[in-house]
C-alpha cells in the first residue's frame, strides 16, 4: 500500500507541497485579502493603485477595521434587492434546470449501453464551446426584431413583439440554457449505477411504474440530484455575463453589481465586502459541495 | 411503460433541442449575407473574411491560445500531483485543507476569484514589485488555479480505478519510486492526462469574469474582445467566430471519442 510515495520523504514532500503551496499562495491568500479589505476603511481603495500602497504601510501602523462597507451594503436597497434577486434566479434556474434534466438524464441512463456515450458526448459537446457565444446566440433569438418574436408573429400568435431580450425572463432562459449539462452529468452518474433489478423487484410487487418510479428510483438517485443543484445553484448565483448580456435594469445580480462596484465605482473595499456577503450566503451549499466530494474519499482510501 | 418511454423520449428530444437550436442557428445566421437575423440576405461568407481581417481579434485569438497553452500545461502538473497526494497519501495532516483548497475553485463563482486574484496581485506589486502591471502572467495564473482543480478531478478518478498491483511489482523488482511513476505510472493514466490537458484548456479559452480582473490593457483576451463587441450588440462576425469554434470543437471531441472507442473494442 501506498509504496511508490512511501520510500523517499523528500520527494513525497514535494509532491504534496508544490500543489499545496500553489493554491496557498493563489486561492487560500487572496480570499483572506478580500476579507481583509471588505473591513478596510472606504478611502483605501478609490482609485486602483495608489491607495493601496497606502493601505500597505498603513498596514504596519496598523489600520482600523471598518464594519462600515457592510452597513452601507446593507442599507442600500439596490443591493438588499440584488441580493435576493440573485438567490431568487438560482434558485428557480436550477429547479428547471432539474425538471428539464431529470428526464434527459433517465431516458439516457435508460437506453441501450452502445447508445449512452453518443447521448452523453451531446450533452458535454455544447459545453465545450465558447460559453459568451452561445449566450450571443439566444441575444439573437430573444430580442425585439429577433427570431422567436418573428416566428410568433408569422403563426399569427402575437401581432405585437414581446419584449424578452433585456427582462429576467431571458436571464432564466440563459441560466438554464447554460448550465443544463452540470444537471444532467452527475445526475446520470447516479442514475445509471442504479440496479435495473430493483425496478423489475417494484414491478412484481405490483408497483406502476410511476409508483416505482416515486419510490425506487428517485430516493436512490438523491446524491446526483444535490450534486447537479449545487454545480446550476453556486455558479447561477454569481453568474455576470449572463445577466449583464441578456437581462436589463430590473435584474440586479450580485455578480453584475459587484462587477459594477469594482469597475464603475472604483470603489474596493465594498466590492470586497459585496463578495464577502456572497461567499456567506453560499457557504452552506460549497460546504455540502464539499462533503459530496469528500464522500467519493473511502473508495480511494484503500 | 410504453407511455413513460415515450415521454422520456420526447423530454430528451425537447433538451437536444433546446440545447442545439442556439448553436444551428448561429451557424445559419454566419453565413446570412443580411446584418439582421430575420432576414435572409443570400449566401455569403463575408463575415468570414471579414473576421481573418480583424487584426483586434486575430491578436487576441493569439494571446488566448498561448495563455490557454501554458495555464493548461501548468495545470496538468499542479493536478497530477495533487491527484497522486489524493489517492495514495493516505491520511496526513492537512489533508482536509487541501481537499477542501483543491475543490473549491471547482464551484467559487468567478466573479469573487477574478476579484480576490486581482487583489493578490496588487498587494504583490506594492510589496515586490512583480507583477509589474496585469497581462500574460496574472491571466495564466488566475487560469490554472481554476485549471488544476478540474485537471484533479479527472486525474483522480482514473488514479483511483488503477491497479496498484503493478507498481508494487516494479518497486519489489527494485525500481525507485520515480522511475516507477514515469514508467508504470504515467502510461497507464495517459488518456486521462489528455482529457484533464484538454478541460484546463478550453476553460482557459473560455474563461471572461476572472480574466476582466487580472488582464491589463496591453494583452486583451479573445473572450474579452468577443465580450465587449457583443455589448455593443448582434455582429455577425461573432457569428463566423462562433461556427469556426463550435466546427473545430466538435471534431476535436469526436475524434477522441472515437479513439478512445476504438481502445476499447480491441481490449
Amino acid at each position: 500500500m501506498k509504496k511508490p510515495v512511501e520510500r523517499g520523504t523528500w520527494g513525497r514532500r514535494a509532491v504534496l507541497g508544490v500543489p499545496f503551496v500553489w493554491l496557498l499562495v493563489f486561492f487560500l491568500i487572496p480570499l483572506l485579502i478580500v476579507a481583509k479589505i471588505s473591513i478596510s476603511e472606504i478611502r483605501v481603495g478609490v482609485p486602483p493603485y495608489e491607495p493601496l500602497l497606502e493601505f500597505a504601510d498603513g498596514a504596519f501602523v496598523g489600520i482600523r477595521a471598518t464594519f462600515n462597507n457592510f452597513v452601507l451594503l446593507f442599507e442600500d436597497d439596490l443591493y438588499v434587492s440584488a441580493y435576493f434577486q440573485s438567490l431568487t434566479i438560482a434558485g428557480l434556474s436550477t429547479l428547471m434546470c432539474l425538471l428539464i434534466g431529470y428526464p434527459m438524464a433517465l431516458a439516457i441512463a435508460r437506453a441501450p449501453e452502445s447508445r449512452r456515450g453518443p447521448l452523453l458526448l451531446l450533452v458535454i459537446l455544447p459545453f465545450w464551446t465558447s460559453f459568451l457565444i452561445r449566450v450571443y446566440a439566444w441575444m439573437g433569438i430573444l430580442k425585439d426584431e429577433g427570431l422567436l418574436n418573428g416566428f410568433l408573429m408569422w403563426t399569427g400568435i402575437i401581432s405585437e413583439p414581446l419584449v424578452i431580450l433585456n427582462t429576467s425572463v431571458a436571464v432564466y432562459i440563459g441560466i438554464v440554457y447554460s448550465y443544463l449539462p452540470f444537471m444532467v452529468l452527475p445526475l446520470y452518474a447516479t442514475l445509471e449505477k442504479q440496479d435495473p433489478s430493483l425496478l423489475e423487484a417494484a414491478a412484481d410487487l405490483g408497483a406502476r411504474p410511476f409508483r416505482a418510479f416515486l419510490s425506487v428510483t428517485l430516493p436512490l438517485s438523491l446524491p446526483g440530484i444535490v450534486a447537479g443543484s449545487l454545480l446550476v445553484f453556486v455558479p447561477a448565483v454569481g453568474e455576470y455575463v449572463i445577466p449583464d448580456l441578456l437581462g436589463g435594469g430590473d435584474t440586479q445580480m450580485l455578480g453584475k453589481a459587484l462587477w459594477d462596484m469594482f469597475a464603475l465605482n472604483r470603489d474596493w473595499p465594498s466590492a470586497a465586502a459585496l463578495a464577502v456577503a456572497m461567499l456567506a450566503a453560499l457557504a452552506v451549499p460549497i460546504a455540502l459541495f464539499q462533503r459530496w466530494q469528500s464522500a467519493l474519499e473511502p473508495k480511494e482510501g484503500r | 411503460m410504453r407511455n413513460r418511454s415515450l415521454f422520456l423520449l420526447s423530454a430528451l428530444g425537447f433538451g437536444y433541442a433546446f440545447l442545439y437550436l442556439p448553436i444551428a442557428l448561429l451557424v445559419v445566421w454566419s453565413f446570412n449575407g443580411a446584418r439582421i437575423v430575420n432576414v435572409w440576405g443570400g449566401f455569403s461568407t463575408k463575415w468570414y473574411a471579414e473576421l481573418a481581417h480583424n487584426e483586434a481579434f486575430l491578436n487576441a485569438a493569439w494571446l488566448s491560445l498561448k495563455i490557454a497553452a501554458t495555464s493548461a500545461s501548468a495545470s496538468l502538473v499542479l493536478g497530477t500531483l495533487a491527484a497522486v497526494v489524493l489517492v495514495r497519501y493516505g491520511k496526513f495532516r492537512g489533508r482536509l485543507l487541501f481537499n477542501g483548497l483543491i475543490a473549491a475553485p471547482l464551484v467559487m463563482p468567478e466573479i469573487i476569484l477574478g476579484l480576490a486574484m486581482l487583489l493578490l496581485f496588487v498587494a504583490l506589486e506594492q510589496l515586490t514589485g512583480w507583477p509589474d502591471g496585469r497581462g500574460f502572467a496574472t491571466i495564466a495564473i488566475t487560469h490554472t488555479t481554476v485549471g488544476m482543480a478540474y485537471a484533479t478531478v479527472v486525474v483522480r478518478s482514473r488514479l483511483s480505478q488503477m491497479d496498484e498491483s503493478l507498481e508494487e511489482a516494479a518497486l519489489d523488482l527494485g525500481a525507485r519510486p520515480l522511475k516507477v511513476f514515469f514508467l508504470i505510472t504515467l502510461p497507464v493514466i495517459a488518456p486521462s492526462l489528455a482529457s484533464a490537458w484538454l478541460l484546463a484548456f478550453t476553460l482557459s479559452l473560455d474563461d471572461v469574469v476572472a480574466t476582466q480582473f487580472v488582464s491589463g490593457p496591453g494583452a486583451t483576451t479573445l473572450p474579452i474582445e468577443v465580450f465587449s463587441s457583443v455589448r455593443l450588440g448582434v455582429s455577425p462576425q461573432i457569428n463566423a467566430l462562433g461556427t469556426i469554434i463550435v466546427t473545430v470543437v466538435a471534431v476535436i471531441i469526436f475524434t477522441a471519442w472515437r479513439l478512445t472507442n476504438a481502445k476499447k473494442a480491441n481490449r
